[in-house]
């Protein structure tokens, strides 16, 4: 109980759970310089599931792997919690990453381990005693719905499954942060929703905050109550996903709402006539 | 027997004669001590390389430009030797540390420089094959570099480095026969002074017999260990 009014005592700490300012990035290549990031400033609340949307190459990947400095920024600063995660020595970072669970589009199983060890990888590596490991992953396999499938391989299942082991090794280390590359780009749209209820599940039972990256407006309209539209390497709309949805300000924004009204209104397109 | 006075036939027939198993017999267990010695030396060393090419690799785990660059270059010097130049050069060193220049243990030396590299580049091609989403996921879980390589890239590349030793194994064979002809012992040995020395053939014949039941028994065994592993996996 202390602890929650703790949480409320704090309000800058709660509206500004993760604090993204001037943050650039520059990928040099052999023949010329590319800016990928310029100036992102980004505040997310705890707890809530936050979506960015853009088109391709605009910089979303980027800018989620500088969260957990899979890609190291230029400048700027990304506090987590009043935590500069770009100070932090490396040591301190390995600390901190498993603080942060990832989850990406291809998964990115470890096809040599069972699902069970998959699971397990991120507290092996941290010398957590075996039958505490065992205890959390049947814990966290129930909670992803994988129980039955803990000695199979990642090569034998499905999509759905897959993202629902990568779901659960991201949260075995029970992380304050969940980022989510495009992690139902690569799966139909019943399963999409499958991963997304999942995903608001363990949001409202865990108060974890989720970071979610997409092209697919519908998966954030279905999760988010918040978004940001990234475009050429900026941030240039923040705020609900109903208005930025109804009445969207950048040309990306109104973009993606157009594209996504207009397929809703198009008759053809139920009987494959627009082919 | 020989090829110039019988028939391939009868050289066929006598290549199975008892005395001549018995002759060969020690000839084979020195092949095998020579093959099995210098297999694991190679093991050790080339994946140590191999796993130094890889993560001081420009775009690998841990950047070490110099590291990289002098590996890579010692790597390629020693693989532009031909084997039986390098049991020449290495007859020196072989005597330094054995006090004799020939021998199974002096012939080790020389197919232990010629294979580490070789199976160095095997173990860099399969470490490199790995998904860079893999190594990612691994990080992103806070992975120091040490848990990522022997946690991740080995057991993921497996089936390859497995697939590259068997490779690998069979040069040291043939290289084994190779250094018969420098004292060093073994199959070899046997094949040039019976075969083309004194002209027994079937003597010669029984060492080829040898040797193509060797090369293929491994060549069975790394298949079959790398399909089962990947078979376990679900990836076939
Ligand atoms: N390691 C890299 N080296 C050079 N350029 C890179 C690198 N990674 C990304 N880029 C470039 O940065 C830009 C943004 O890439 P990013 O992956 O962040 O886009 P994205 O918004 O995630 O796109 P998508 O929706 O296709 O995943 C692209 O133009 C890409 O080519
Ligand atoms: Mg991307």
């Amino acid at each position: 109980m202390t602890n929650i009014k703790d949480k409320l005592l704090d309000r800058s700490n709660v509206d500004e759970y993760i604090k993204i300012s001037g943050l650039y990035k520059t990928f040099q290549t052999k023949d010329c310089s590319l800016q990928v990031l310029k100036g992102i400033d980004l505040t997310v609340r705890k707890g809530e599931i936050f979506g960015i949307i853009g088109f391709s190459g605009a910089g979303k990947s980027t800018l989620i792997r500088c969260i957990n400095r899979l890609e190291e920024p230029d400048s700027g600063s990304i506090k987590i919690g009043g935590v500069d995660i770009l100070k932090l020595s490396k040591k301190e970072l390995l600390e901190k990453r498993k603080k942060i669970g990832m989850i990406f589009q291809t998964f990115n199983l470890f096809e040599a381990k069972n699902v069970y060890r998959n699971i397990a990888y991120p507290l092996e590596i941290s010398g957590v005693s075996k039958s505490e490991i065992k205890n959390r992953v049947l814990k966290t396999a129930e909670l992803v719905g994988l129980s039955d499938k803990l000695k199979a391989y990642p090569g034998g299942l499905s999509g759905g499954q897959k993202q629902r082991v990568g779901i659960a090794r991201a949260l075995i280390t029970k992380p304050d942060v969940l980022l989510c590359d495009e992690a139902t780009s690569a799966l139909d749209p019943k399963t999409t929703l499958q991963i997304l209820d999942l995903l608001k599940d363990i949001n409202k039972s865990t108060g974890i905050t989720i970071l979610m990256i997409t092209h697919e407006l519908d998966a954030i309209r279905y999760s988010c109550e918040r978004m940001a539209v990234l475009e050429d390497a900026q941030i240039i709309e923040v705020g609900r996903v109903r208005d930025i949805f109804n009445n969207p300000l950048s040309r990306t924004g109104s973009l993606f709402a157009r594209v996504y009204t207009e397929f809703q209104q198009i008759p053809e397109l139920e009987n494959g006539a627009g082919i | 027997m020989s090829l110039l006075d019988s028939s391939f036939w009868e050289i066929i027939k006598a290549s199975f004669a008892p005395d001549i198993w018995f002759r060969l017999a020690p000839a084979i267990l020195e092949t095998l001590y020579m093959t099995a010695l210098s297999s694991f030396i190679m093991l050790v060393f080339g994946l140590f390389l191999g796993i130094l090419l890889t993560i001081t690799n420009p775009v690998g785990l841990l950047p070490m430009k110099i590291i990289y660059a002098v590996s890579d270059w010692l790597i390629n010097c020693l693989r532009s030797l031909p084997q039986v130049i390098m049991i020449i050069l290495m007859i020196p060193v072989a005597r330094l540390i054995f006090g004799k220049s020939y021998g199974t243990n002096a012939c080790i030396i020389a197919i232990s420089a010629t294979c580490i590299p070789m199976y160095a580049r095997m173990v860099e091609g399969s470490l490199l094959e790995i998904s860079k989403g893999k190594i990612e996921a691994a990080k992103s879980v806070g992975s120091t570099n040490f848990q990522i390589i022997f946690r991740i890239l080995l057991p993921e590349t497996l089936p390859s480095l497995i697939r590259g030793f068997t490779v690998a194994v069979i040069t040291i064979i043939s290289m084994t026969a190779l250094a018969g002809l420098f004292g060093a012992g073994g199959i070899g040995d046997i094949a040039v002074r019976f075969g083309y020395q004194r002209f027994q053939h079937d003597v010669m014949f029984a060492s080829v017999y040898v040797l193509t039941a060797f090369v293929q028994l491994i060549q069975w065994l790394g298949n079959f260990i790398s399909k089962q592993i990947l078979k376990k996996r679900n990836l076939i």
